[in-house]
């Protein structure tokens, strides 16, 4: 495993008078939780790789404002998507990749109404792209005879409809995809959106990621994969909750791939 | 004398459209107390949505067994509606059978209409057992006590007491046709009432007259029953459905609106141009109260949503914080919604189309903080509901209420929201670490 990895900011292109041809949205979560900067990182291992003009905002970055907008909080939302919008726009963003559905559903169908209009992908979406026109190869043959099960997160599948360009790059692994008894249309949240992730869960008789876990653990799977660092850490926990971590993993897609090319 | 039946066939006509039409009319007037919403966008996707969703039934196949039943009970009833129209001009002109003209075309008719009103019955038995024997967790749970379990039940018993009545019409019809009675012309084919007829060989044609003469008036005012029951309960959602789903939300189930309202505040505060303290106050843009914390409060789309409901639970059942036990619903949001609109209704009618207020309101009366917040805005109700109902919609306006007028968020999310205000990530981090990850190993 290499551990450098190149990660150019917008201020420095800017400066060097350089556009990347992608900005990479990294998100709070992405930035901060150290189970999911374990995610950007395998990203950033990929794109450097294939060689892809990539920046990102560093610093300059802040919260799109999901969370407050779901908790209620209209106000807060709009001051922070006026406040982000101000900087894209400077930098002239045009395509936008993130790694968290939510960053993604928000900056995608969100920001325009408020002036800030990008082509905003999945990078589920984008690592497809980067296989169709062959920017970045995948061997295969790592995860072969390994059952993998995809957790749809809720803010990329039935928010946005994407639910092929996860699965196409499993596929693409060699592995064999099972699927839950919920899934696509009627995947089951992982129970953190909606500012759930910050919370205590109200009363009942189990918490939603458990539910979850368990429908994941029908599969018999070796590993969960997900596309979205909230749904990581609940899938993860509910594995652990289930004193199951040591014989199934739970990934993203982006550490699948760069575990297959051995980044 | 002689035009005694078609006068009181007229009389009761009038009364049962006349009382109907009063309550559409009321229903109108509530449905409109909601706040007035932009719906004039993509027409051709909204009627593409109406046909393919309310006419097509396309979401009701989701669930297959549910899904066909409820698709030859939904035929059966629209297709009956040309026997309806029948009886009504038979009924004030006194003539008996009067598309008969129609020669082959009519015997079709009828046959289908026999068959399909067959099957009805046997659907019919069949949502009755999965509702009463089997007890489908969807229909068990706490917001289907009382009215709404009645309601369900009562549906399917007048159906089926409609269904018999058509048949014992028809069946006393072809003895007469047979037997060559005055006026019982020879029309029509008959394939499940003629087995019914077999039970009345014997009788003379006076008492099957009067058979087939009740079973007709029984049948056409039990129409007109159904018609104007239909007001006070889940069934309307049988005409609402349409204007349901031409009105329901287009685009990404994602997207969520923006408030206006808030734009331009937030425009104001951003501009540094603007001295905020010389704003001029155009108190008149800006709405007396962010969010809704009653009725009055939604938009007329969630209003009519509310009375689109049919309370089938699908939502319920598909909603993961309903799944883990907690209290929230989405069903349960939309019959509280539509149960406080009507009770707002009344008071409106108890005072000459004033409100007065009655010191309740949608939340805290109707719908509780709890679940409220139980919510993780997945859209798996908004997905699962098969005439376009949006649930989702009511519990974000309703956390807008709360967090924006009460500051009455749970307090975790206070500081999650306190976090993001002041480091722009919804943990306690410094924004200039955000990079730091690059660097680390
Ligand atoms: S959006 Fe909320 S109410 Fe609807 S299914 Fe999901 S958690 Fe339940
Ligand atoms: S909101 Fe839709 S899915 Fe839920 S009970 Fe009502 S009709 Fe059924």
């Amino acid at each position: 495993m290499t551990d450098t990895i190149k990660v150019p900011t917008m201020a420095e292109m800017f400066a060097a008078g350089e556009k990347p041809e992608v900005l990479f949205w990294v998100g709070c979560a992405g930035s901060f939780d150290d189970r999911a900067k374990r995610i950007t990182k395998a990203f950033v291992k990929i794109l450097n790789k294939a060689k892809i003009s990539f920046a990102v905002l560093g610093t300059e970055e802040s919260c799109t404002g999901d969370p407050a907008k779901r908790a209620g909080n209209e106000f807060l939302f709009q001051m922070q998507a006026v406040t982000n919008i101000e900087v894209l726009n400077a930098y002239e963003i045009q395509k936008i990749v993130t790694a968290c559905p939510h960053c993604f559903n928000t900056i995608k169908n969100e920001y325009p109404g408020l002036g800030g209009s990008y082509e905003v992908v999945h990078h589920t979406q984008f690592l497809k792209e980067l296989l169709k026109e062959g920017r970045i190869a995948m061997e295969g043959g790592t995860f072969k005879g390994k059952r993998i099960t995809f957790h749809d997160p809720c803010y990329l599948g039935r928010a946005n409809g994407v639910y092929e360009a996860p699965r196409e790059l499993i596929r693409k692994l060699d592995a064999e995809l099972v699927e839950m008894k919920s899934c696509k249309q009627r995947g089951l949240c992982c129970g953190a959106g909606g500012a759930q992730m910050f919370k205590e869960p109200e009363k009942g008789n189990k918490d939603v990621n458990i539910e979850r876990t368990e429908q994941a653990l029908e599969t018999t799977p070796d590993i969960i994969a997900a596309g979205c660092p909230f749904c990581n850490t609940m899938m993860t926990d509910g594995v652990k909750h289930k004193e199951r971590e040591a014989d199934i993993k739970v990934m993203d897609i982006a550490e699948l791939i760069a575990a297959a090319e051995d980044l | 004398m002689q035009y005694l039946p078609n006068i009181l066939f007229v009389v009761v006509l009038l009364i049962g459209t006349g009382y109907f039409a009063k309550n559409v009319g009321k229903l109108r007037r509530n449905i409109l107390l909601g706040k007035d919403t932009d719906v004039s966008d993509d027409r051709p996707t909204r009627w593409r949505n109406m046909l393919r969703i309310a006419f097509g039934q396309s979401k009701m196949v989701v669930r297959p067994v549910a899904g066909l039943l409820h698709v030859i009970v939904y035929v059966g009833f629209v297709i009956i509606n040309i026997e309806v129209l029948e009886i009504v001009i038979d009924g004030i002109f006194g003539t008996h059978r009067v598309f008969s003209g129609l020669g082959p075309v009519y015997d079709f008719l009828i046959a289908s209409f026999e068959i399909l009103a067959f099957l009805v019955i046997i659907s019919v038995v069949a949502f009755w057992v999965r509702r009463n024997i089997i007890k489908l967790q969807r229909f068990l749970k706490p917001e289907m006590k009382g009215w709404p379990k009645k309601d369900g039940n009562l549906i399917l018993y007048i159906e089926l007491v409609l269904m018999f009545l058509f048949l014992t019409m028809n069946a006393a019809d072809f003895r007469l046709q047979q037997l060559g009675a005055e006026h019982y012309l020879q029309a029509g084919s008959f394939p499940v009432s003629q087995y019914i007829s077999n039970w009345f060989i014997g009788m003379d044609i006076p008492s099957l007259i009067f058979l087939e003469r009740t079973a007709w008036w029984l049948h056409i005012v039990g129409i007109l029953f159904f018609l104007n029951y239909l007001y006070f309960s889940k069934h309307l959602h049988i005409l609402l459905a349409f204007p349901n789903t031409f009105y329901g939300k287009l685009g990404p189930k994602g997207k969520f609106n923006n408030l206006e309202a808030v734009t331009r505040e937030v425009k104001l505060m951003m501009n540094p141009n603007v001295d905020p303290f010389a704003a001029p106050d155009d108190a008149g843009d800006v709405p007396s109260k962010f969010g809704a914390s009653d009725v009055m409060d939604l938009s007329w789309v969630q209003l009519l949503n509310a009375y689109t409901c049919t309370e089938c639970g699908r939502c319920t059942s598909e909603c993961p914080a309903n799944q883990t036990g907690k209290k929230l619903s989405p069903r349960k949001i939309m019959m509280d919604t539509r149960d406080r609109l009507e009770e707002v209704g009344k008071i409106l009618d108890a005072n000459k189309g004033e409100f007065k207020e009655d010191g309740k309101q949608l939340l805290d009366d109707y719908i509780t903080r709890e679940e409220l917040w139980a919510c993780t805005s997945c859209n798996a109700c908004v997905e699962a509901c098969p005439v376009s109902i949006d649930p989702l919609s009511i519990i974000m306006d309703m956390r807008q209420y709360l967090v924006m007028e009460q500051s009455a968020a749970p307090s975790d999310l206070n500081n999650m929201m306190g976090n993001i205000e002041n480091n722009g990530a919804p943990w306690p981090f410094n924004q200039m670490d955000r990079l730091n990850w690059s660097k680390e190993s």
